[in-house]
């Protein structure tokens, strides 16, 4: 056991503080990402299967170009655009009052929500057409409104339907939070990287490994969870 | 005067004209039978009365009241033909059950909604809310006695049989308390060691004050149950009247030669 006496306890612990600060932004962007692009993916589907057709065409059209482009790009340009075509940089922007990296981090926050919410809505269109139309029948000869026939009776099923497919969705998620960093938010894989340029430290990259793989053991117990909660009925 | 009246409906989907002139009124308490191969219109007709399908001429008339005139259908708002349709009840030959609800709560829950909605307009108290969501909880656990499955009333469909997941449908169905009892082909979809089971349950609901249509296949059914019985070819109804007019004196050749081809499968 000699080789414990070799490692330099203090670089354990000042790396370990680096990442875990690059880790709550991380998560921050995590969450945030969630919370917004899931109810936003909602309102999307009902774009793409509105009866209006310019609007369900412009929906379409809109998911169609975030789904056929790289995330990295659309992150490029929501957040160099403001500066560089209207000469209005996120940075100067008055709502963030003159904190830069918080306006990284939202203009970040801005193009997860989107490209998210995007995957989302197909995910929800896919669910909410696996349910058979006997259902909003059933519902339709019992003198339900439109809206308690979405809430009461589909919805439920479409949850349980979209589970793993939106648990694919997440673990993906966790992982695509790491491309923040090129455009300058200070995320796990940021702070790695310096250390691994300030200080020549190469084994921090396995141990930013570590933190990804433990979170995502984590989102799949939840997910795990849930279906388990789901399975007392069939849809 | 006729519980239900129905003049002239006409529907067509794309080039297929599905029904073309369907007349016939129905009595209070009176079952009807609805006979005819695939295909006749039989199903699109039961649809049409349920709102679920809308006629593209006709008129309907429940207990004298006008439910549905094609001339004025479009003015209809959502709410109006919402109310117009609860005057008739649906049994499905998928049964289409709420998966996610126990028994129970599948029978309750549009009644639930309903009163919901009329409490809320009144602003009602908690404690008279909580008297209705009681009525409403009892009359359902009468009717699953009705359908012989009280002690199912925690189950979820997934774990009855296919002939018990109907008699909930049924139950579901008469929780609205309809003026008409619809059945969709309600056997079709059951293995034929279940159907008799359904069969009674329907059978047993006949009353002085309980009107049914019901679509089927079963002969033998239409021919025990029935008061009335229409069989339809292509649209249009071939032949009307008792079960015993229609099976044992069909005056119509399409009729006699469809009742035939039926025997020609009972050993």
């Amino acid at each position: 056991m000699s080789w414990l006496y070799d490692i330099d306890w203090a670089e354990v612990w000042y790396v370990t503080v680096q990442l875990l600060n690059g880790f709550k932004m991380t998560l921050g962007l995590f969450f945030l990402t969630l919370i917004f692009s899931l109810p936003l993916g909602l309102v999307f589907s009902f774009g793409t299967m509105s009866k209006i057709k310019p609007l369900r065409y412009l929906v379409k059209g809109f998911v169609y170009i975030i789904r056929g482009t790289p995330l990295l790009l659309q992150l490029m340009i929501i957040v160099y655009l403001p500066g560089i075509a209207f000469g209005m940089p996120l940075t100067r922007w008055a709502i963030f009052g003159g904190n830069v990296s918080a306006a990284y981090f939202f203009g970040a926050l801005a193009a997860f929500i989107i490209n998210y919410a995007c995957y989302f809505s197909e995910i929800y269109r896919g669910g909410i057409e696996s349910i058979a139309k006997g259902q909003y029948e059933a519902g339709q000869v019992l003198g339900m409104t439109k809206s308690q026939i979405f809430f009461k009776v589909i919805l439920m099923q479409v949850i349980k339907n979209i589970l793993p497919p939106i648990a694919n969705e997440t673990i993906t998620l966790v992982k695509d939070t790491a491309l923040a960093r090129t455009v300058s938010v200070m995320e796990i894989l940021f702070m790695a990287n310096e250390i691994l340029m300030l200080k020549q430290l190469i084994w921090p990259l396995f141990y930013t490994g570590v933190f990804y793989l433990l979170f995502n053991a984590l989102v799949t117990w939840i997910f795990g969870k849930l279906e388990a909660k789901l399975s007392y009925y069939k849809v | 005067m006729p519980i239900l009246e129905v003049e002239n409906f006409t529907k067509s989907f794309g080039d297929v004209n599905v029904l073309k002139g369907i007349d016939f009124t129905l009595e209070k308490g009176e079952v009807l039978a609805i006979i005819g191969s695939s295909g006749s219109g039989k199903t699109t007709l039961l649809r049409c009365l349920n709102f679920l399908e809308t006629p593209d001429g006709g008129r309907m008339r429940v207990n004298g009241e006008t439910l549905f005139d094609a001339e004025e259908h479009k003015k209809l708002s959502d709410k109006e033909i919402r109310m117009r349709r609860l005057h008739f009840g649906l049994v499905f030959q998928s049964f289409n059950l709420f998966p996610q609800y126990t028994v129970l709560k599948n029978i309750t829950l549009a009644s639930e909604l309903l009163e919901n909605e009329r409490l809320k307009g009144e602003n009602a108290g908690r404690e008279k809310r909580n008297r209705v969501m009681e009525g409403i909880r009892d009359h359902a656990m009468e009717l699953l006695a009705t359908v012989g499955l009280t002690e199912k009333a925690e189950s979820y469909p997934c774990q009855l049989s296919g002939g018990q997941c109907q008699r909930v449908a049924i139950a579901r169905a008469l929780a609205l308390s309809p003026d008409i009892l619809c059945f969709d082909e309600p056997t079709s979809a059951l293995d034929p060691e279940l159907t008799g089971e359904v069969l009674r349950v329907i059978r047993g609901l006949k009353s002085s004050d309980r009107t049914m249509i019901v679509v089927t296949h079963e002969m033998a059914f239409a021919k025990g149950v029935a008061d009335k019985v229409i069989y339809m070819a292509d649209g249009v109804i071939e032949e009307i009247g008792t079960p015993d007019q229609v099976f044992n004196h069909p005056q119509s050749e399409k009729t006699r030669s469809f009742l035939n081809a039926g025997q020609q499968f009972q050993f």
